[in-house]
């Protein structure tokens, strides 16, 4: 099997997404060198890998944030050139950022609904404050994190609760397909759990997919369907959570290790 | 940062009510400032509040308070417009010429002249946005093409402010016409800042660009739609002082116009370094540097005293500002 093969799919059934080939350059720097992906309905894809190696840059391509160098994508089967954030967003897809997209001067319920306020009608489409403060409130204490108020600055929160806020905010959106960098990188055991929980609820509630990026192994193999290792740009492995396993995953990761250097 | 502070089912954290409350008291303490000022004034010298003082004191505020409303913005969102008293000075001479030599009715005049100075700001905003020149530079590339290009066109001359006695009157040369424009100006400007996504998208874009860019917010169109801004009110402004005074001077407004905006929009306490900033306070600040201009020209202090007084109020206005975004950062690392 080739490298750029190896995240392609069998080509049966549905897929909520599927990226062929993308390639990513900066500059000189290649940051995705022909990763292709598929996601099923209903499935969680968990994403490991080496610092670097390109899984945020994936994401943000899957967004519309930024646009691939070469590379295809289909969204429910359909083929799709994103133009921007807001074209993802009409098609479903909803991100946690690894650096969280939140605005420190501004309040959480402000935060949550940021571009996309609900407005009151009449006459002048002023910013609905209370509705978004409302849905706010009832999304967090949903979740069950704990966060003093939601009239709050991000800036007055700590790491973990910030979490909680942008993947509030992605989570209650009604994404279909839900993309998630490191998102509990900076959360307690507790909040992790929740936040778990909470993923699971939504996965029995519909056909939510979703993408996680995460560098713990273990609890990656747990909570996903499906594994994928990326390293200096490539997929190097796939496999599904129950047939694979922490000492082969840091097997493949040591012999596929290696310098990259910009050319 | 919420101006609504409704009961809800969890109150706010200690930390957040004391910034909170800091917050709001720097606003008011720059009312507090300016109403200690009156005060000041109208105990040394019995001449200041009287209807003629006022209306002396509205006038000169007006103008700046104007400019301040789109400066904030700019601000707000991270850059600054240098050259938009050149745009003050410039806009009546284009609304005089299309008036007289084109023969154009008065309001399609003004309207052109509002056009021309939204073209300058798509100008400013291009640069600095899609060419990536930093705007001060940018805008002080225009600020000196503008002012060139007024003296040109107008040959360093004065002219006298076109239309009927009536359409003076409305734009300016009634009493207190300006600063009711001025007011009317300020609120529309509060309420876009507070209560539209316009606002909220500007504080998110000076707040953290990148952060607002994932969100999927057009940065460059908040950005560029602000330059415009900031440009079509720059001339609004040059044009009711024009019709204040009755004649429109090459020399009117420039830099030191520019720079009382600047001034009004930080005393005010809005921040330069972005993300945050108020129209009110802008008003306010207008207001006291226009008390402290008309009491010390009352009292009989010479203009280089005024000049150092306002040098102060900046420098103070600034430690303020500086120390409240200190606090915040601390905030951040609770
Ligand atoms: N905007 C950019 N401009 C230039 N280079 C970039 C940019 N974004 C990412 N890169 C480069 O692309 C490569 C991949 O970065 P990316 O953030 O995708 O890695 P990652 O797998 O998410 O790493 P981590 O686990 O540390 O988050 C890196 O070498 C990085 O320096
Ligand atoms: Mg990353």
């Amino acid at each position: 099997m080739s490298q750029a093969a190896i995240g392609l799919p069998p080509a049966t059934g549905p897929e909520a997404l599927r990226a062929e080939n993308i390639v990513k350059r900066f500059g000189a720097v290649t940051a995705l060198n022909g990763v292709s992906l598929y996601l099923k309905p209903g499935e969680m894809l968990g994403i490991l890998g080496d610092n670097g190696a390109g899984k945020s840059t994936l994401i943000k391509i899957l967004t519309g944030f930024q646009s691939p160098t070469s590379g295809t994508m289909t969204v429910d089967g359909k083929q799709v050139a994103l133009k921007s954030v807001d074209h993802a967003r009409a098609l479903g897809i909803e991100c946690v950022y690894q650096d969280l997209a939140l605005i420190p001067g501004l309040s959480i319920y402000h935060n949550m609904f940021l571009n996309r306020e609900p407005l009151r009608p009449w006459p002048f489409r002023l910013l609905d404050n209370k509705s978004m403060r409302r849905r706010a409130v009832e999304a967090l204490e949903d979740i069950g994190v704990n966060i003093p108020s939601v009239d709050e600055e991000v800036a007055m929160l700590s790491g973990g609760q910030r979490q909680a806020v942008a993947i509030a905010r992605a989570v209650y959106s009604n994404a279909r397909i839900l993309l998630l960098d490191e998102p509990l990188a900076a959360m307690g055991a507790r909040e992790s759990g929740l936040i778990l929980d909470l993923i699971d609820r939504l996965k029995k509630r519909g056909d939510l997919s979703l993408i996680m990026i995460a560098h713990n192994y273990a609890q990656t193999l747990e909570v996903c369907d499906r594994v994928m290792l990326f390293q200096h740009g490539e997929v190097t492995f796939q496999a599904k959570s129950a047939e694979t396993s922490v000492p082969e995953l840091l097997e493949v990761v040591k012999r596929n290790y290696k310098i990259v250097r910009g050319a | 940062m919420s101006a609504h502070q409704q009961p809800l089912s969890a109150g706010p954290g200690i930390a957040a009510r004391t910034l909170h409350g800091f917050l709001r008291f720097r606003e008011a303490s720059i009312v507090v400032v300016a109403i200690l000022l009156i005060i000041y004034f109208e105990i040394s010298n019995s001449n200041f509040i009287t209807n003629a003082n006022l209306q002396t004191l509205s006038q000169f505020i007006s103008a700046p308070v104007i400019i301040a409303c789109g400066e904030i913005m700019l601000l707000i969102c991270g850059e600054i417009d240098l050259s938009v008293g050149m745009v003050f000075a410039i806009a009546p001479f284009i609304m005089y010429f299309c008036a007289t030599s084109l023969g154009l009715p008065i309001i399609i005049a003004m309207l052109i002249a509002l056009a021309v100075a939204g073209c300058i700001g798509l100008i400013n905003g291009f640069i600095t946005v899609k060419l990536r020149v930093p705007s001060f530079v940018t805008t002080l590339g225009t600020l000196f093409l503008i002012n060139g290009l007024t003296l040109t066109i107008s040959k360093g001359f004065p002219v006298d402010t076109p239309g009927s006695p009536a359409f003076a009157k409305i734009m300016g040369a009634a009493g207190y016409a300006e600063i009711i424009w001025a007011v009317i100006i300020v609120a529309i400007m509060h309420v876009v800042l507070r209560n539209t996504r316009w606002g909220l998208h500007t504080i998110a874009v000076g707040g953290n660009v990148l952060a607002a860019a994932e969100s999927g917010i057009n940065v460059p169109k908040i950005k560029i739609g602000n330059f415009v801004l900031t440009s079509v009110l720059g001339a609004f402004a040059g044009i009711v002082e024009a019709y204040r005074i009755g004649s429109t001077d090459p020399l009117a407004g420039g830099t030191n116009m520019m720079f009382l905006a600047v001034a009004a929009s930080v005393i005010g306490g809005t921040s330069l370094m972005g993300g945050s900033g108020t129209i009110i306070g802008g008003l306010v600040g207008g207001l006291v540097l226009g008390v402290l201009q008309d009491g010390f020209t009352i009292d009989g202090i010479n203009a280089y005293t005024f000049d150092m007084i306002i040098g102060g109020a900046i420098l103070i206005a600034m430690v303020f500002n500086i120390h409240v975004a200190r606090l915040r950062r601390a905030g951040r690392k609770l």
